[in-house]
């Protein structure tokens, strides 16, 4: 089973449907004991840097997610679902994240912000998740992003204006700057790709 | 690695039809909505809009269950336009399966409301479509309401740069003069915009020729929409998809 956290922000009905194509059965859910037992943790975001991490704290998303990792049981994080995994951010004043990956979230250098579209990533060769897709485009929605290496992890790297990470796979934490659940066939794939690995 | 060029089928919805006239008149029933997303999305389009174009003259509600069925099925970003009043709307359409929404008349009446649906959801899910025709305010560009029956007299490239202070993410401009006629998109006025706008600008109105798609982008355009052409099957999103490519735009193909 697949939970996907619902703590208010993103697009959980498309999350769910894609995740749902691969065969497993997924759930919309806050609750601690679901989010707990399933085989994989789906956090999507979507808004503001500090709003996301006040939405996530108040449905104790934080000790969910730390408790899964104290577990080694798989999480995947989607936009700013990936963002909050750093220090922090520099939206609007500034946010702490979760701090599971070093560095800070920050503006995209690029005359037309949002980076909204279709883009392509230069796939790590030791890629998992981008299996069979790695010259595929993904669909991104973002003027913020991470851009520095996540150290012991495999890093997707995607380039506009300046180049950011597209993708990080560490063990048990991995997650997307783009949507996978927005991407066409290349995304199911991609979801596949992850849900095999549970 | 370079940003795709994004084709975009619109969806105009009235009654749970979809409907195209011109210049927004003698509308005549173009199909299912929920067929024609699936269609769209097999034929290679990078995003789906739909608008409730009934919504302001009519106040009527933006159809939710066409939005639901469509993002049950088609996994590529949806925006969803017509009706949208305040962020509770917004919220609405967000959890039944819109990626981003955009909004018109009501931010006309109240541009507050830029600022309240950025807040809440980002600036990354909010679209001002600019109904805009050649007009006498400073810029030569008016803005319209009412699907292009009434002026406003504002001016749309200070509308556009008000606008994207409060907090849009992205403009969809559509010229009221060239809906409708595939007589070619309205080239200054995507190009005036451009010049103005920090964040994508999705051009919308009179594609009818393969030529019309690149001239648009070669204005600036980010994004390129268009219903009457794919909706009538003048054009083949695969084959504007390979006519760009073939002239050296980037499109995901």
């Amino acid at each position: 089973m697949i939970a996907i956290l619902d703590y208010g922000s993103g697009n959980l009905r498309s999350a769910e449907r894609a995740f749902a194509l691969t065969g497993q059965e997924v759930i919309v859910t806050s609750d601690p004991e679901l989010c707990l037992s399933a085989d994989g943790l789906v956090v999507p975001g979507v808004g503001a840097y500090s709003a996301c991490m006040e939405q996530l704290r108040s449905i104790a998303g934080e000790e969910i997610i730390a408790a899964r990792l104290s577990m080694k049981r798989k999480i995947f994080g989607i936009c700013v679902g990936m963002q909050i995994f750093f220090d922090g951010g520099t939206e609007k004043n500034g946010s702490s994240g979760l701090g599971i990956w070093p560095g800070e979230v920050s503006p995209i250098a690029a005359p037309i912000l949002p980076h909204i579209g279709w883009n392509t990533v230069t796939a790590a060769t030791d890629s998992i998740l981008f299996n069979g897709v790695a010259d595929q485009s993904f669909y991104f929605v973002h003027s913020f992003a991470a851009k520095s290496q996540v150290p012991q992890a495999i890093n997707t790297f995607c380039e506009y204006g300046e180049p950011f990470l597209a993708a990080v796979e560490a063990e048990y934490v991995v997650a997307t700057q783009f949507h996978p659940e927005k991407s066409g066939d290349a995304g199911a794939q991609l979801i596949k790709n992850w849900v095999n690995t549970l | 690695m370079t940003l795709a060029k994004r084709i975009i089928p619109c969806l105009d919805v009235a009654g749970g039809r979809v409907v195209k006239g011109v210049n927004f008149v003698n509308l005549v029933d173009a199909g299912d909505p929920v067929e024609l997303a699936k269609r769209y999305g097999e034929e290679g389009a990078d995003e789906l809009t739909f608008l409730d174009i009934s919504a302001s003259v009519e106040e009527r509600k933006t159809t939710i269950e066409i939005v639901r069925q469509t993002a049950e099925q088609v996994f590529i970003p949806l925006t969803v336009g017509g009706g949208i009043r305040s962020t509770d709307d917004v919220n609405n359409l967000l959890r039944n399966g819109a990626d981003k929404v955009s909004i018109n008349t009501a931010a006309i009446a109240r541009p507050e409301l830029i600022n309240e649906i950025a807040d809440r959801f980002g600036n990354q899910v909010l679209v001002l479509s600019v109904d805009a025709r050649r007009g006498r305010t400073p810029s030569g560009f008016e803005v319209t309401t009412h699907g292009g029956r009434q002026g406003t007299e504002i001016d749309a490239l200070a509308w556009v740069e008000a606008a994207i202070t409060r907090g849009v993410g992205e403009i969809l401009l559509n010229s009221m003069d060239a809906d409708g006629t595939r007589a070619g998109y309205d080239i200054e006025m995507i190009a005036a915009v451009r010049a103005i706008s920090s964040v994508p600008i999705i051009a919308s109105g009179g594609a009818g020729a393969m030529n019309d798609f690149a001239l648009a982008l070669n204005a600036g355009a980010d994004a390129l929409l268009a219903a009457s052409v794919f909706h009538f099957g003048v054009h083949k999103i695969g084959e504007v998809k390979r006519y760009l490519a073939a002239e050296g735009y980037p499109v995901r193909q």
